[in-house]
Parts: structure tokens; C-alpha cells; sequence
């Protein structure tokens, strides 16, 4: 096995490109070096992303956030001006693993990764996150929630890598929010997790909305028919109501060691009506 | 001299209080040694190869290629561990379990190993074995492998118990049965009669440390294993037997345990690495990876029953029944016995009776996990209990201490009690202002109690006495839950001098007799004794070489406070002479000063507790807080208060998470699919609350200071207790352990239906 850490990304582009064996990146490694420990995975070729200048690095501008994709997740909550625009994103993101895992893993890790339970993920889709993704013919970007194709599978193609994640700046009178469950109260993976991120006018009616759901299909999902069911109303019960029946509706979840079919389906729309709950408070609205 | 266990009935002097233990300061500096911190010159990295599938004929094993690695120093297969058991089946079951030999049992039963230079080398070795398997149909569930279809997994087991003995080999290992009375003719008299039936999950003990040894066999023929264990005289008698050793060639020496619950009293990949070891010639350090942990050593048993209760409305119970089916993993013990004999022991019934049915399925061999089998049956009976209270609208405390048992009672499995705690444990819950405290939305309160025998057994001391007048001690029972520190007390209190100037070990296999392992709550009880014992006689030692000193005959010499004293008026001018300065004439006097004792310390007595849940229950995703927890149990005399408070809450945490959470899954094509922390569910520290511990001493007439031992009953009562609370809490019955989000949420659904 061979390990790189370039100091740009067109090198570590093109140090995955060439790569004949199995290559992946380095960000964080706590999903890498766990599974590599586990004989998971055993790659020919490492790229160490985190000593590319700018990868560590959070940026703020009109636009919005531009957050580095070796970016740890415990420097998410110290930047107080993501953590005030975009709460619902933060606390996501501070929920995987334990104090000492929140050091090194990152978002970009954890889309990357690809698990439908991932925390991170819900939250940046109902967001409207995008993703940069620099690549041997040049940069583009996509949706977060167009990146996985499936478990364990992202679009990326070979020798491109996610470069930073773009979060929108906050829209006056908006809030997210993102709940999880788990059976324990932390160190733990989502059995279901819901986010939800909208905006209000003056009188409290919900103009825009965004819902995202993980652990219930193959990948994160976005569930236009939930915030449908929430857009226009006050948050009253009958609101919601529909949502949770709509992100219920939505659900194509699995029986595993983690839940069942009929749990995560029930509990898809509890969380999705709590989390409407508190983005509706953090957006102003009572 | 012989063996004194009368009551000690003066006031104490350092028993009872919170002296500091002896092992703190190297644990929490990383200093202590575990099972994998030991190290030998040019030693091996041995990994053992597992059977992915749950029931297999293992047809050809190719270790061809795998010996041609080079690094590779060793393979081993069945062939390379003869049967040398000679018919002794519990020992054939330990050996096969070790390594498979002509068929697979469970997923993660070792079929071979390999020792080489270096990991990776190992793992690339354990790629090469090729294992040609016949995949077989297999059976998990209990139930499952009674029926008469049921996949076979041995073909010589013939169900005991059952006359005349069946020709047709099955899974039933054994029916047994105990009780008293008439339950047939105490049903009738019932006013109200409750019957359900109730399942428990597997669990795992889930101690910290995995296994992990260092074996190094000399081409002499003797032979040292380093060992995490809860019993190294046991895994030496074991092994020794296995590889065909005496056992005076094999030392093994034990070291700190991460944990153990159980797990830690039954060989494993131990007689394998010793294997490994004498084919490579080189020292081979095997551990286990937490996979293995989950997939290869002991978990406890999953469990089916059947309970029927009958009382009259004044709250008598006239009869009581129990069927209880317990599956053993892929090899036969009694499991279910165990439960059989404890489900009914808090108890006086007039008529009661008890039948199990131990039985195998294609999972790892059961082990012992802390009060073996009780803690399922208690969930089963406890629950069983509450829900008659109610049906004849009695407090479940008051039930309870209606028909507890007391001094004389004749216990349903056989025993008449001496003097014991439910009652005082069942009136101290009462009292206890947890069970006044005001309760919130959505939550419960249940309450639960339990019962565990105690063991004492076999076990060596020897008190030595230094030239300086400080004190050595050596025991071969391994401490697990505080006994160096408790011993030390007991030494101290018999000399008469502080508890700093005596210092424990637990000695290694060749330095003394043979010693049980550390289980059934006997480690402080039994160890305790003995060192009461050693310590007397060492005293007696002392008296004499005082005797001797001032030239006066030994009866008129008395110990008193860490002194000799000379009695009568004659010696008025004599000071009294110190440990120190009789021992600092010791080479002159008859040599050093010393005492041993090797005894069977009988009459453990028997342990109750009773415990009280506070339990909220999310009426829409059906999780479960517990949000109060209360131990009280029965001490006999608490040595250490801390240590034995902490049992009592390491057993109330390991309660709550079989309760909740914790459970072994499996697949429909028999893999665990849980094998790691992270799914398999332990509670973390912020899932418990505060656990509260009471203390209560009803002397151990047995014992010189009324020991009894405290560690296992504490795991008894929480499954039945906590199911108790979630029942209150959520208006509903739960039957199935471990009560999930999933599992609760689905019966909140079918009550709403």
C-alpha cells in the first residue's frame, strides 16, 4: 500500500486517476482506517487530502459557507456563524462518533461514505447543500443529495474528489433542524433520521421547505411530498400531520439488526413532525 | 489448628471501611498488565480461522499453501489436538469447541489457526487455508431445535431425564425438574390464576478486554501460558489434560482481567495458542479481535417460557409452575436447570415445581455470565408476579413479602434456608423513598427481586511475614471484583495492624494449591476465609516465637492489637513485641514466620436482592429511559462498602442493558450479524442514571465475619424489575427481552388496536 499527501488537489486528482489498484482518499479516516483495520477494504493507494491548502478551512462569504472537505466536524460548532445560520447542519454533524472521532471525521467523508444513515447528510440535503468536485477534466458540482448512488456508492468517477461543500447563506426568518434515532443515547447509527430546513413570512406561514430523510432507503432522501404537505400552513397539527404521513409514505426502509420495516416507517414520521417543530421555533415562528 | 468459621462478634477494627485498592493507581495509569501486555522473545502472531457458516461438515482442510508462506511457523488443525479426553464428554465438547473436528456448530467456530512472524503475514496465512465445506441446514431458536424436524447438530445426544432413555438422537439435551407439593390440587384452590410465556434475547457478558494469551511451549515439555482468566488453575487442569501435559509442566499465571462475567472461566483459543506454540517452538500470542469475542467465546443462553401463578385474593400463592427452555449454544450443558432451580427461590410456596429443557442449537458455546440462567428466569417469574399482584389488587411489594421466603423455609429447589435477606431487602424497598418519590408523564415504576446461590470451593492462602514486619499474601483465586483489597482487611484485622502494611497477590498455578476460578460470587467469600485461617495461624506462629523470646511458655503469651503480649503479673515488666520486632528475630527463633490455610470453604450463604425502576417510556417511538434505579441487597457483611456497592451497580448496568437493548442477531442464513460494539447494544455511560445502592447485613453464620459473597445477584432482578416499569409506564405487557424501541413500539400499536 502506498500513502500520499499531496499539497494540491490537481496532484491528488491525479495521483487517483493513474492509480491501477484500488485507491481511496483520506480525509478524516474514520470510516477508512476502520474498515481497513477490519479487512474491509485493502487499497493499493491512500491520497491524504488534509495538507491540500484551503481543505481544513471554513469560508464564509454573501453567498454562503464554503466548508473544506477535510474541514473536522468539531470546527463546525466553533465557527459561530455557520453554527447560527445553519444549526440543524452543526448538530448533525457533531452527532457521529465520540468526542475523539468529532476531531477527525468530516461531512465530506460522511457523504462520501455513502451510508443511508449517515447524520451529516439529511441535514446538508434539506440545506440545499452543494458539493464542489474537482476532477482530472476540471471542477464541477452537484447537489448533495445527487452525490450517492447507492449504498456505499457515490457518482464521483475516477480521480475526482469532493473539494468542499457549499452551504447557502441563511435566508432571513429560516431555520433547520435534523433528529435522529437511536436506541442509546449516543455512539450510535440512525435506526431513522429526519431534517428538515424552512423559511416563514411574517405571519408565520411556511413559504419554502425542505425535508430529508436517511436510514430508510438505499440513500439519503428528499421528500418533496413532506415539505408539499407543510408549505403554506402555520405547522398547524393537521399540517402536521400530512407531513408525517408523507414522510412515512416515503419511506423504502429494510428490516435489519438495527430496526424493522414497520419502526422505521412509524418513526420517519415522528421525527420529521419534531424536527418541523423545531425549525419552525429557530425560523421565528411560534 | 483447625478451620474456625464462627461469627466473629467484637467490634472491627478496618473491616468495613473504604480503604484505597491496591490495584488503582496501575490501572488508571495504564501501568497495569492485561492479557495482551505480556511479551516473549521471538514470539509468533497466532490468528484462528472461523467457519462462516452455522452448521457445516468440514469435508477437506488444505494447509498446504499456507505453510509455504514464508513467516508462516505454524498451522494447526483438529489433527494437530488429538483426542486425548479419554470420555469425558464435558471435556471432548471443550476440546471440539476449540477447534472444530468433524463439523462446524456456529458461525465463528475455529477450524484452524496459524502462527507467523507478523500480523499481516498471519492474515495473508489464514487466506491460504483452504476449507472445503458441506453446508448443512442449521436452527438458532430454542423452540425451533425441539422439533422433531429440527436440523441435528450432534448425533449422540439422547435427552436425559426421560425414562426409558430415547434411541433417537436430538437437540434435547436434558428435562429435569424441581419443586414441592401438589400444583395440580394448589391451582384449584387459586382464586385468580396467571399464565404467559415470555422470551429472552442472547447476551454477552461484554467484558472490555478480549481474550488474550502469550503460550510458550519448551521443547523439554514445559510449557507457560500468560492468560486473562478468571481461573488459571482451571485453564492449566484444562489445558494440561487437552495437550496431553502433567500438569505440574504447565504454569500458568493469570493476568489483570479487563472484565470477565463468566466469559472468563471456560477455555477458548488457549489450548489452540499452545498448540500453535509447540509446533512452531517459538512463544504465540493470540488475541482475539471484538468479531471473535462476540462470534467465538461464551454468551449466555436465549431462553423460551412458560409461567403460571395461582393465588387467592388475600395474596397467598397456592402453586406456581415454570417450564423453561433454554438453548446451551451448539454444546450441551444445563442451562435451563439453573434457571429451573433459581425461578422460584425468593420464594415459600406450598406447592411449586419447576421443569427445564436444556437444548442445543448452531450458536457458540453458552458460558456462565454473571448468576447464570437466573436473571432470565426471575423476568419471566417477576413479571408473572406483578401481574398477579394486580389482578388481585395487592401493592407488588406487599405480594411479595407475603409470600417471601425466610429462616427455615424449605426452597423450591431443595435446600432449607438459614437466616436471609429478601425479607429484610422486600421491607427495606418499602421503606425506601424511591418508592414514594413522585413519578412524571409517560413514566413507571416496577420493581423486581432476585436470588443467587454463592459457591465457595477450593482455595489456598499463604500469609508471609517479612523480615521487616510487613506482610506478603498469595492467593490463587483471581481478583475480579476487589478480593486483594478484601483480603488485606482480613489479614490486617487478625494481625492487628494497618491495612497499608499488607500487600496481595494472586500467585501463579505452580506456587500453590489448586484453586478454583473466580465464579459464583466465591472470590471474597472463600479467599477471605482462608486468609482468616493463615492469618490465625501465623499469629500463632508469632505467639510462639514471643514465647520464645522471652523464654515463657506460650499460653501465657496473648495477641492482642499487633502485639505479643505477656499475660499474668509475673511478666509485668515485659513491653509487648511488634510483628517487627519478633520478626526481625525470626532467623534465630525458628525460621520465617508463615501461614497457610488449603480449605473447601463451605456454606456460602445464599443472596437476595430486591430492586426498584423508574422507567419513561416515548409513547411514539417506544425508547426507554431509565430514569432512577435502586439496588438493595443482602451483604452478609460488606469488607469493602465501595467495591461492593460498585458490584451492585455494575450489576444493575448490565441488567439495564439486556433489558433495553443488547442482543445477539442473527441472519436467516445463521451469521451473527451484530458482532461489534456498535451493534450490539451496551448502554453507555449516559444511558444510566445514578444508581443507588443500600446495603443491608444479615450475617453468613458461616463465615468468621458473616461474608457473603455480593457479585452476581445484583444482574438478577433488572431484567424483571425494568420490564416491570416499561409495563406501568407504557399501560402495556411486554414479553420479549430485550424491550427495543421496536419491540415496545410495535405492542403500543397493538394496544391502541
Amino acid at each position: 500500500m502506498r500513502y500520499e499527501s499531496p499539497a494540491t488537489t490537481k496532484e491528488a486528482c491525479t495521483l487517483l486517476a493513474k492509480e491501477k489498484g484500488t485507491a481511496f482518499v483520506l480525509a478524516g479516516g474514520t470510516d477508512l482506517l476502520v474498515k481497513m483495520k477490519a479487512g474491509m477494504v485493502e487499497p493499493d493507494l491512500v491520497v491524504d487530502i488534509k495538507r491540500i491548502k484551503g481543505m481544513c478551512d471554513i469560508k464564509k462569504s454573501a453567498s454562503g459557507f464554503v466548508i473544506g472537505a477535510a474541514t473536522p466536524n468539531a470546527a463546525l460548532s466553533e465557527n459561530a456563524a455557520l453554527l447560527k445560520a445553519w444549526p440543524g447542519v452543526v448538530e448533525a454533524a457533531q452527532l457521529i462518533g465520540s468526542k475523539q472521532v468529532q476531531g477527525r471525521c468530516t461531512m465530506a467523508g460522511n457523504l462520501c461514505n455513502a451510508s443511508p444513515a449517515a447524520d451529516s447528510v439529511p441535514a446538508l440535503v434539506a440545506a440545499g447543500a452543494r458539493v464542489v468536485i474537482a476532477g482530472p477534466k476540471g471542477k464541477r458540482k452537484l447537489a448533495v443529495e445527487d452525490v450517492p448512488a447507492g449504498v456505499g456508492r457515490t457518482v464521483l468517477k475516477k480521480g475526482e474528489i469532493i473539494e468542499a461543500i457549499e452551504l447557502p447563506a441563511k435566508k432571513p426568518k429560516s431555520g433547520d433542524a435534523y433528529l435522529r434515532f437511536i436506541p442509546r443515547s449516543e455512539m450510535d447509527i440512525a435506526v431513522v433520521s429526519c431534517a428538515v430546513n424552512l423559511s416563514i413570512d411574517g405571519k408565520g406561514v411556511i413559504t419554502a421547505a425542505r425535508v430529508s430523510l436517511g436510514a430508510v432507503a438505499t440513500t439519503v432522501l428528499l421528500v418533496k411530498d413532506a415539505a408539499k404537505a407543510i408549505i403554506g400552513t402555520k405547522l398547524d397539527d393537521q399540517a402536521k400531520a400530512k407531513l408525517a404521513a408523507a414522510a412515512s409514505a416515503a419511506c423504502r426502509p429494510i428490516d435489519d439488526k438495527r430496526g424493522t420495516v414497520e419502526f422505521r416507517t412509524e418513526v420517519a414520521g415522528v421525527l420529521a413532525r419534531r424536527a418541523a417543530e423545531i425549525a419552525y421555533a429557530r425560523a421565528g415562528g411560534k | 489448628m483447625p478451620l474456625d468459621t464462627s461469627l466473629v462478634r467484637k467490634p472491627f477494627k478496618v473491616i468495613g471501611t473504604r480503604v484505597r485498592r491496591p490495584d488503582g493507581i496501575d490501572k488508571v495509569t495504564g501501568r497495569a498488565k492485561y492479557g495482551a501486555d505480556a511479551f516473549a522473545p521471538g514470539q509468533l502472531v497466532g490468528l484462528v480461522l472461523r467457519s462462516p457458516h452455522a452448521h457445516a461438515r468440514i469435508k477437506k482442510i488444505d494447509t498446504s499453501k499456507a505453510e509455504k508462506l514464508p513467516g508462516v511457523k505454524a498451522v494447526v488443525t483438529a489433527a494437530d489436538l488429538p483426542d486425548l479426553t479419554a470420555g469425558d464428554r464435558g471435556l471432548r465438547d471443550t476440546l471440539e469447541n476449540c477447534m472444530a473436528r468433524t463439523k462446524a456448530l456456529y458461525d465463528g467456530h475455529a477450524v484452524a489457526a496459524v502462527a507467523a512472524v507478523d500480523m499481516h503475514t498471519a492474515k495473508q496465512a489464514l487466506k491460504l487455508i483452504k476449507v472445503d465445506y458441506q453446508v448443512l441446514p442449521h436452527v438458532t431458536d430454542p423452540d425451533e431445535a425441539l422439533k422433531p424436524n429440527a436440523p441435528l447438530l450432534h448425533d449422540d445426544i439422547f435427552t436425559e431425564g426421560i425414562e426409558p432413555k430415547p434411541v433417537k438422537p436430538s437437540n434435547f439435551i436434558k428435562i429435569a425438574e424441581y419443586g414441592h407439593g401438589d400444583v395440580e390440587a394448589g391451582f384449584k384452590e387459586a382464586d385468580v390464576i396467571i399464565e404467559k410465556s415470555y422470551k429472552t434475547e442472547q447476551t454477552h457478558q461484554g467484558y472490555i478486554e478480549p481474550h488474550a494469551c502469550l503460550a510458550s511451549v519448551s521443547p523439554d515439555g514445559t510449557a507457560e501460558l500468560w492468560v486473562t482468566t478468571q481461573g488459571p488453575f482451571v485453564y492449566r487442569n484444562t489445558c494440561a489434560a487437552l495437550l496431553g501435559m502433567d500438569i505440574n509442566k504447565l504454569r500458568v499465571t493469570s493476568s489483570e482481567i479487563g472484565g470477565g462475567f463468566g466469559g472468563k472461566t471456560h477455555v477458548w483459543a488457549e489450548p489452540v495458542a499452545l498448540a500453535l506454540s509447540r509446533k512452531a517452538n517459538r512463544p504465540v500470542k493470540v488475541v482475539m479481535t471484538r468479531d471473535e469475542v462476540f462470534r467465538a467465546t461464551g454468551p449466555t443462553s436465549s431462553a423460551s417460557m412458560d409461567i403460571k401463578i395461582g393465588a387467592r385474593k388475600d395474596g397467598t400463592v397456592t402453586a406456581a409452575f415454570a417450564e423453561l427452555r433454554y438453548q446451551n449454544g451448539a454444546f450441551p450443558f444445563t442451562w435451563a436447570e439453573f434457571g429451573a432451580m433459581t425461578a422460584w427461590a425468593c420464594y415459600d410456596f406450598k406447592n411449586v415445581k419447576s421443569v427445564s429443557k436444556d437444548v442445543v442449537v448452531n450458536r457458540p458455546k453458552c458460558a456462565a455470565y454473571r448468576a447464570p440462567s437466573a436473571p432470565i428466569a426471575a423476568f419471566a417469574v417477576e413479571s408473572t408476579m406483578d401481574q398477579v399482584a394486580q389482578a388481585i389488587g395487592m401493592d407488588p411489594i406487599e405480594f411479595r413479602i407475603k409470600n417471601a421466603a425466610k429462616e427455615g423455609t424449605k426452597s423450591s429447589y431443595g435446600p432449607v434456608y438459614g437466616p436471609i435477606g429478601i425479607g429484610p431487602t422486600l421491607e427495606a424497598a418499602k421503606n425506601h423513598p424511591h418508592m414514594k418519590a413522585p413519578l412524571g408523564p409517560n413514566q413507571g415504576r416496577g420493581m423486581a427481586c432476585g436470588f443467587w446461590f454463592n459457591f465457595g470451593g477450593q482455595t489456598c492462602v499463604d500469609v508471609n511475614v517479612t523480615p521487616d514486619g510487613s506482610v506478603t499474601v498469595a492467593v490463587g483465586t483471581v481478583d475480579v471484583g476487589g478480593s486483594r483489597a478484601s483480603l488485606a482487611l482480613a489479614v490486617a484485622e487478625e494481625l492487628g495492624v494497618p491495612y497499608d502494611q499488607v500487600r496481595v497477590i494472586v500467585a501463579d498455578t505452580s506456587s500453590l494449591g489448586h484453586n478454583d476460578m473466580t465464579d459464583g460470587s466465591r472470590g471474597t467469600f472463600s479467599s477471605s476465609m482462608a486468609a482468616v485461617d493463615a492469618t490465625r495461624k501465623a499469629v500463632q506462629t508469632l505467639r510462639e516465637r514471643a514465647a520464645k523470646i522471652w523464654e515463657i511458655p506460650v499460653d501465657e503469651v496473648e495477641w492482642m492489637d499487633g502485639h505479643a503480649h505477656a499475660v499474668g503479673e509475673k511478666h509485668g515488666n515485659k513491653a509487648p513485641l511488634s510483628v517487627k520486632e519478633i520478626s526481625a528475630q525470626a532467623a534465630n527463633t525458628g525460621g520465617p514466620i508463615a501461614g497457610h490455610s488449603e480449605i473447601v470453604a463451605d456454606g456460602a450463604g445464599v443472596s437476595f436482592a430486591t430492586h426498584i425502576c423508574d422507567a419513561e417510556v416515548d409513547p411514539e417511538t417506544g425508547r426507554t429511559t431509565i430514569k432512577r434505579y435502586t439496588v438493595i441487597q443482602d451483604a452478609g457483611k460488606a469488607m469493602h462498602p465501595s467495591y461492593v456497592e460498585g458490584q451492585y451497580q455494575g450489576g444493575a448496568a448490565q441488567g439495564i442493558g439486556w433489558a433495553l437493548n443488547e442482543e445477539y442477531v442473527y441472519g436467516k442464513d445463521g451469521r451473527l450479524q451484530n458482532p461489534g460494539f456498535l451493534d450490539y447494544r451496551i448502554p453507555v455511560c449516559s444511558d444510566l442514571p445514578m444508581i443507588d445502592t443500600q446495603i443491608l447485613e444479615i450475617p453468613n453464620p458461616n463465615h468468621p465475619y458473616g461474608v457473603r459473597g455480593v457479585g452476581e445477584t445484583s444482574i438478577v432482578p433488572p431484567l424483571g424489575a425494568i420490564a416491570n416499569a416499561i409495563s406501568n409506564a407504557a399501560g402495556v405487557r411486554l414479553n420479549h427481552i430485550p424491550m427495543s424501541p421496536p419491540r415496545v413500539l410495535k405492542a403500543l400499536k397493538a394496544k391502541k388496536k
